[in-house]
């Protein structure tokens, strides 16, 4: 037992509680508002989005799960860099008219969204399940992430004792999710991101030079990484650009498809909010980059982990003074809660909306709607407990690529949604479900890797499921669309207006 | 259609350049390669990571350009 790093992980992870249940008096509104406990009443200016916003980009997926890649495989890994750069160019562009059109209606989710301009209830069902099964995989990385951090300093044991670290953390978090919504991970997202900012300079300062400096790193891991199984390369050759190119943009298109992304973006403030963030939000992708690079600096350390899962937290133990890891394993705990609470939100607006709502309870006040809410985020995290349990997790960057296979079947009537209505629901509906189906199935014949061998003709085209997927998902909409409407198929009628989605609140108020 | 009116409206000329960060960084030909090194890192970690400035930097142009619209 480390008792050191134990001691200093307990204080910050003690100050990170307080603050998350006196969130819910920052910025005062009424919790028993769907609006104000899930999306924090829509007031989040520039800098609580950056925040936020990163706070989803920024977990356990940053600190164990790529660098973990990066020390089993090399390069490949290191796609999270490109990921996080294409993926705010995007945003500039599309996601204000996803905002605008949000506030114009007071939609909480794309579902919300997606009922309203197709017309269709079961597209919109479709929408907020694939949203929900896609988070609970994504929070039991951060799950894992945690368990790792904790096993690190020692807490291990077997059976319910071996857990029960876990479950206390986890305790935690669902408690003042329940009591302080979305206002909680916002106000604990700036401690942790000075936290991890404070780890990463020490870390990316402090560790070449004790290593020999970056050149020393890099030859140690181009040494050892072809002689893992199966090898690793620190550059990517060119049978596997197209794995690499479409773990990149397949990501970066998937992210902001996920509820507590979109979380994210509706409760800022503005459209300029949104615009503002992604020229701001970048700085997080360096830090991502430097992140990664701590797989290799584990390899020249000579760190040994378990499994590759455990290549960071072993690093630090190696190179940190205890004082100090108990510090950085606590940046990465605190790490996993934030965004594992923003997702159990993101998933219970969700299942709020457009479950129990449309469904279930249509009359339903709306104190019972945030009461089911907050219900609800509890039981998603239950959910995530069983992927872990239940999911090979020696790579648990798997876990988060196995949702982005799923949400990512959800482009067509999301993005195209907010350009065009030209797609017919039932085509989309369709669609969805072959992507859904197929890209399933490739993850799981490669047993859960989501890199799947594509055979077309004489070559094999290893790829990212997703897209293979998302393509197979589109090309089934765009070709069912005119058949649907030739045999008569009634088209959803649109709810929104073009000027809709260019809609300010600005332009109300002045 | 009214939609494509309003899209042209929204977006302009500045916009092309956000493009620029998804060629450069998906077209792995540019850059899978360990030569040249610079400061110690191959060039296919060193030339991705001066993408995350220059793509911030398009970004910001493009906002300052378009803000008044």
């Amino acid at each position: 037992m480390n008792w050191t790093a134990l001691i200093v992980f307990i204080l910050f992870f003690v100050l990170v509680t307080v603050l998350g249940f006196y969130a819910a008096n920052w910025r005062r509104g009424d919790l028993r508002q769907l609006d104000e406990w899930g999306l924090g009443g829509r007031r989040f200016g520039t800098l609580i989005t950056w925040f936020l916003l990163g706070g989803d980009l920024y977990t356990a997926y940053t600190f164990i799960a790529v660098p973990a890649l990066m020390y089993g495989k090399g390069a490949i890994g290191f796609y999270a860099v490109p990921y996080t750069i294409i993926i705010y160019p995007f945003i500039f562009v599309v996601m204000p008219r996803l905002w605008s059109v949000a506030k114009k209606y007071g939609y909480i989710t794309a579902s919300d969204f997606v009922k309203d301009r197709f017309g269709s209830r079961t597209l919109a069902l479709l929408v907020a399940f694939s949203g929900i099964l896609a988070t609970m995989p994504y929070i039991a990385l951060q799950l894992v992430g945690m368990q790792t951090v904790l096993a690190s300093m020692g807490l291990t044991g077997t059976g319910i004792i071996g857990d029960l670290p876990l479950i206390i953390a986890f305790a935690i978090l669902a408690v003042y999710t329940y009591t302080s919504g979305l206002r909680a991970p916002a106000v604990i997202a700036v401690v942790k991101d000075l936290m991890i900012y404070i780890t990463v300079i020490v870390a990316i300062v402090y560790i070449p030079i004790k290593l020999g400096g970056f050149g020393h790193i890099f030859s140690a891991a181009a040494a050892e990484l072809p002689k893992h199984k199966p090898p690793g390369a620190l550059v990517i050759g060119p049978s596997g650009f197209w794995a690499y190119s479409t773990l990149a943009f397949g990501s970066a298109m998937a992210l902001f498809l996920y509820p507590h992304s979109l979380t994210g973006v509706l409760s800022s403030s503005s459209r300029n909010v949104i615009k503002r963030n992604s020229a701001l939000l970048p700085a997080y992708s360096l830090a991502l980059g430097i992140i990664s690079l701590l797989g290799y600096m584990a390899i020249a350390a000579g760190v040994h982990p378990k499994t590759p899962n455990d290549a960071v937290p072993g690093l630090f133990l190696k190179m940190f003074p205890d004082w100090f890891t108990g510090f950085a394993f606590a940046a990465i705990a605190i790490g996993a809660l934030v965004p594992a609470a923003i997702m159990s939100i993101a998933a219970s607006n969700l299942f709020t909306r457009n479950v129990y709502k449309e469904y279930i309870n249509p009359n339903c006040t709306a104190h019972q709607e945030s009461s089911v809410a907050k219900l609800v985020s509890l039981l998603v995290k239950v959910g995530a407990l069983f992927f872990i349990i239940f999911l090979p997790k020696e790579y648990a960057i798997n876990l988060q690529l196995l949702g982005g296979i799923w949400i990512l079947q959800t482009l067509p009537a999301v993005f195209i949604g907010l350009y065009t209505n030209w797609l017919h629901r039932h085509a989309l509906i369709v669609g969805w479900l072959v992507g859904m189906i197929t890209g399933t199935y490739m993850a799981v014949s490669q047993n859960f890797n989501s890199i799947y061998p594509l055979h077309l003709g004489g070559s094999v085209i290893p790829a990212y499921a997703a897209i293979y997927a998302v393509i197979i998902n589109l090309a089934l909409a765009v070709v069912l669309t005119p058949v649907f409407r030739a045999i008569g198929v009634k088209h959803g009628s649109d709810a929104t207006a073009p000027h809709d989605y260019h809609f300010s609140s600005e332009t109300i108020q002045g | 259609m009214n939609d494509q009116q309003q899209k042209k409206s929204e977006l302009t000329a500045w916009h092309l350049l956000l493009i620029i960060p998804f060629i450069a960084t998906l077209w792995m030909p540019f850059y899978a390669s360990k030569d040249p090194v610079i400061w110690g890192i191959p060039y296919f970690y060193f030339y991705q990571s001066l993408w995350v400035v220059i793509s911030a930097i398009l970004t910001g142009i493009v906002y300052f350009a378009t803000k008044n619209r």
